[in-house]
């Protein structure tokens, strides 16, 4: 089954979780009890939950108990699940079978839950974000940081190219420059020999005529009379 | 006396020798095309990209066009056919030109300059953003794309908690804001160097003038071009594109009986086409004199145009994308709450369905839908948050929501610093050009060490754009530096070439240039259509800014944005001042 995913904390009471004859029941406690709730996004199950599932999650349970308090005294059914809905969210609770049938404290559960939550996560193949224990709050995971910040190796390759770039236009343009100039100073008594287009301007050679002598100080005049209109 | 400074076109043709033999030293372009690549690459910059989609998406979707054709045709088209010829037939740069047409209007020259030298330094720092951004694209996950954690890993950092991680990176880690201007900081290492790297990018390509802006333009210019295309293809496919298109487009007549509708596109077709920069003027004093200014002209403004109609798709179907991911996000989180506590089966409320149960449930349970607090959703209401922080805030947050995010935002940002390189140049040239003229160094320094010192000068003095309180002073300088001088500027290019140069003596230049002498249209716009809506503008303008206080948006880290008014802090235009002055003085 598909469905939207499901972002949202549900949070609700806790209304106690009691034993009565060896099963969990809604009500009001007369020990104080922390509860844990389970919380499963149904939709991001890839497999229908039964009763196998819940089988394996009491195994889970256990083994974090197990692991946590170091001592295999914990039993698959020492972990009582009650108030399941469709939406897979349960209340769940672990006795102690060694302490006449009381429940183990909350914040130990708590803890062992909390030491291994990526075993617990992989066995249903959800995350974090799909498999909540509302009460216990994740730590978030640090995103894995690099030893070089990746920016730093991308600014050291545009550094070098622009560098590069830098370098060899300025030695192609001083190399060109030392071209041009041995080339001139051969050729410059050749130039001179050489007929050049010679612009005139009414008659007078415009290489004597300075025409920029006479932008300096130019009383504003619009005089077109002097030349041939067309 | 006028006629002595330019020789006269009847005298040159028949010689049939132009001048440009005498002068074989100034640079050209390799071809025209390069020449029509540089001025498109000018024209078309950043602004296409956000400022026109925005004005369209603010100013009534398709109405918007009207006002902006009309633009267009009657002021754009006329001033850059002008700018253009002035340039081919006089050959000189923008100091040049109007030291030639009158020794009272190089004030008009020396204004463009200062006006340039100004736009680019700020334009630069915006591609330094863009750098930064480049640069911390390869990261996977992209850095905007979560929080990051807070000292003791319970939690994400409070000021990215409470804005959103794009804000916070773009706030912090690529500004690093301070909350007003007067609390400058110290200098960002980090923005220094892509500061760095930009100004050296922009000296290489600028190193010898044209001849190097030529061959970088290849790819500046048709670069952004290849990239739309394929954000175009990708945009159209994404879910809620459509939406995006249909909603920005949909035009809203009545928007046009708002005054600064007009306004506002008279400016842009005005600062679109980078009229008034002395640019060019200059790419065009390169070419051949007998070249057809008036096609390249007209080719060109509609090219910029087209490209902005262009740009704007794909923005808004990504836009449109943005916008519905984020309504379906506040729906989905409606339907677990509602879910959850009426402990209803999973599937049961869809998006589609929505609307009905929860009608359905206010009615029949009231007190329980209040106490969840639903949030509600609109789609209007995601559609209508952008603007002009699309670059770095909206369009990177569309972009993590895209498959190969990291891919796209490359893409995106490399397109992004070639659109205002491709500017940039023209930027620089209506520098370069000018100081040339100035002969303000000796023939033998060569034009490398001129361009460097222009490049050296311009990044230190930029540096205060790196400053933490960088983004409000160029908030302040793009407003006021880059406003409205080119306005001044513009209308009396306008009137100094129709009314001192003689409308008759530059119809017949441009005859003489391309062939033909200037119809109808161009008379009326030289004449009178074009000086009297850039004074209409003009004053409108100045009418408007008068009217409110200077003031700039902050970012309070207290996680709320309040305006904070400049209070006689620029109160005149430093440009207009200076500019005056010379005037005056000639």
């Amino acid at each position: 089954l598909k469905g939207p995913l499901n972002r949202f904390l549900y949070s609700t009471s806790t209304n106690g979780v009691e034993l009565f004859q060896g099963q969990c029941s809604m009500q009001p406690p007369s020990l104080p009890v922390l509860v844990l709730e389970l919380l499963i996004f149904y939709l991001s199950l890839q497999y229908a939950w039964d009763a196998s599932e819940e089988y394996l999650f009491k195994a889970m349970v256990a083994f974090a108990m197990r692991r946590y308090s170091n001592k295999e005294t914990t039993q698959i059914s020492n972990v009582l699940l009650c108030n399941m809905t469709e939406r897979v969210s349960f209340w769940f609770v672990v006795t102690d079978s060694a302490r006449n049938v009381t429940t183990v404290p909350g914040s130990e559960v708590e803890a062992a839950i909390r030491m291994n939550r990526n075993r617990i996560n992989s066995a249903f193949l959800l995350t974090d974000n799909t498999l909540q224990f509302l009460k216990i709050s994740s730590t978030l995971s640090p995103p894995i940081e690099p030893t070089v910040p990746v920016w730093v190796i991308v600014f050291g390759v545009v550094l070098c190219l622009v560098v590069a770039a830098i370098l060899f236009l300025v030695v192609s343009g001083i190399r060109q420059r030392k071209k041009n100039n041995n080339e001139s100073a051969e050729t410059g008594d050749l130039e001179d020999k050489c007929d050049t287009p010679v612009t005139t301007e009414n008659g007078i050679p415009c290489d004597i005529l300075d025409l920029k002598a006479g932008q300096i100080n130019g009383v504003y005049a619009a005089d077109d009379e002097r030349f041939t209109p067309l | 006396l006028l006629s002595a400074r330019i020789p006269n076109s009847s005298m040159v043709r028949s010689l049939d020798i132009p001048e440009v033999l005498k002068e074989d030293d100034r640079p050209k372009w390799d071809n025209k095309f390069q020449y029509i690549l540089s001025c498109v690459g000018f024209a078309v910059g950043l602004g296409n990209v956000w400022r026109f989609p925005y004005l369209c998406q603010i100013y009534g979707g398709g109405a918007f066009l009207i006002p902006y054709v009309i633009a267009l045709v009657f002021e754009g088209i006329p001033l850059f056919h002008l700018e253009l010829a002035i340039g081919q037939r006089l050959r000189k740069g923008s100091i040049g030109v109007w030291n030639t047409i009158s020794p009272y209007f190089g004030g008009v020259g020396i204004g463009s300059l200062m006006v340039s030298f100004i736009v680019s330094l700020y334009y630069n720092t915006i591609l330094a953003w863009v750098m930064w951004y480049f640069i911390n694209s390869f990261q996977e996950p992209l850095p905007w794309s979560a929080c990051p954690l807070n000292g003791n890993r319970t939690g994400y950092i409070e000021e990215c908690h409470e804005s959103t991680a794009v804000n916070y990176f773009w706030y912090r880690r690529a500004l690093n804001i301070s909350s007003d201007i007067t609390d400058n900081g110290n200098l960002q290492w980090w923005l220094v160097l892509c500061l760095a790297i930009c100004w050296a990018i922009v000296y290489i390509c600028t190193i010898r003038g044209i001849e190097s802006t030529g061959k970088a333009i290849y790819v500046t210019a048709i670069f952004p071009y290849v990239v739309l295309t394929i954000f175009l293809i990708r945009g159209l496919t994404l879910p809620g594109a459509t939406e995006g298109l249909v909603y920005f487009f949909t035009p809203n007549m009545n928007i046009l009986k708002n005054p600064r509708v007009w306004l506002d596109a008279a400016t842009q077709i005005f600062f679109s086409l980078s009229l008034a920069f002395g640019g060019l003027i200059a790419f065009s004093s390169y070419n051949s004199p007998k070249n057809d200014c008036e096609k390249d002209a007209v080719t060109i403004a509609i090219v910029n145009s087209m490209t902005s109609l262009y740009a704007s798709i794909p923005v808004f179907s990504i836009l449109g994308f943005k916008a519905t991911t984020g309504y379906w996000d506040c729906l989905d989180r409606n339907i677990i709450g509602i879910i959850n506590e009426f402990d209803l089966p999973d599937q049961s409320i869809m998006r589609d369905n929505y609307t009905i149960w929860f009608g359905f449930l206010n009615t029949t349970h009231p007190k329980k839908i209040a106490s969840l607090k639903l949030r509600s959703c609109d789609l209007q209401e995601f559609l209508d948050a952008s603007g002009t922080g699309l670059a770095f805030i909206v369009f990177t947050e569309a972009i993590i929501l895209m498959p190969g995010s990291q891919g796209w935002a490359v893409l995106f940002f490399v397109m992004l610093f070639s659109l205002g390189l491709s500017s940039m140049f023209g930027n620089i040239e209506g520098i370069l050009t000018p100081l040339l003229e100035l002969h303000v160094v000796s023939k033998s320094v060569p034009k490398e060490v001129l361009s460097g010192v222009i490049c050296l000068v311009s990044f230190v003095t930029a540096l205060c754009f790196t400053l933490r309180s960088g983004s409000y002073w160029l908030e302040v300088f793009d407003s006021y530096a880059g406003s409205l001088p080119l306005l001044i500027i513009a209308f009396f290019e306008v009137t100094g070439v129709v009314y001192v140069y003689g409308i008759k003596r530059f119809s017949d230049d441009v005859k003489w240039m391309t062939g033909r002498q200037p119809n109808f249209y161009w008379q009326v716009s030289w004449r009178i259509i074009s000086p009297l809506l850039m004074l209409t503008v003009f004053i409108a303008f100045v009418t408007l800014q008068t009217q409110e206080q200077p003031s700039y948006g902050a970012w309070n880290p207290k996680y709320v944005c309040r305006p904070i008014f400049l209070i006689h802090l620029f109160s005149k235009n430093i440009v207009t001042i200076f500019s005056y002055l010379l005037m005056l003085q000639n």
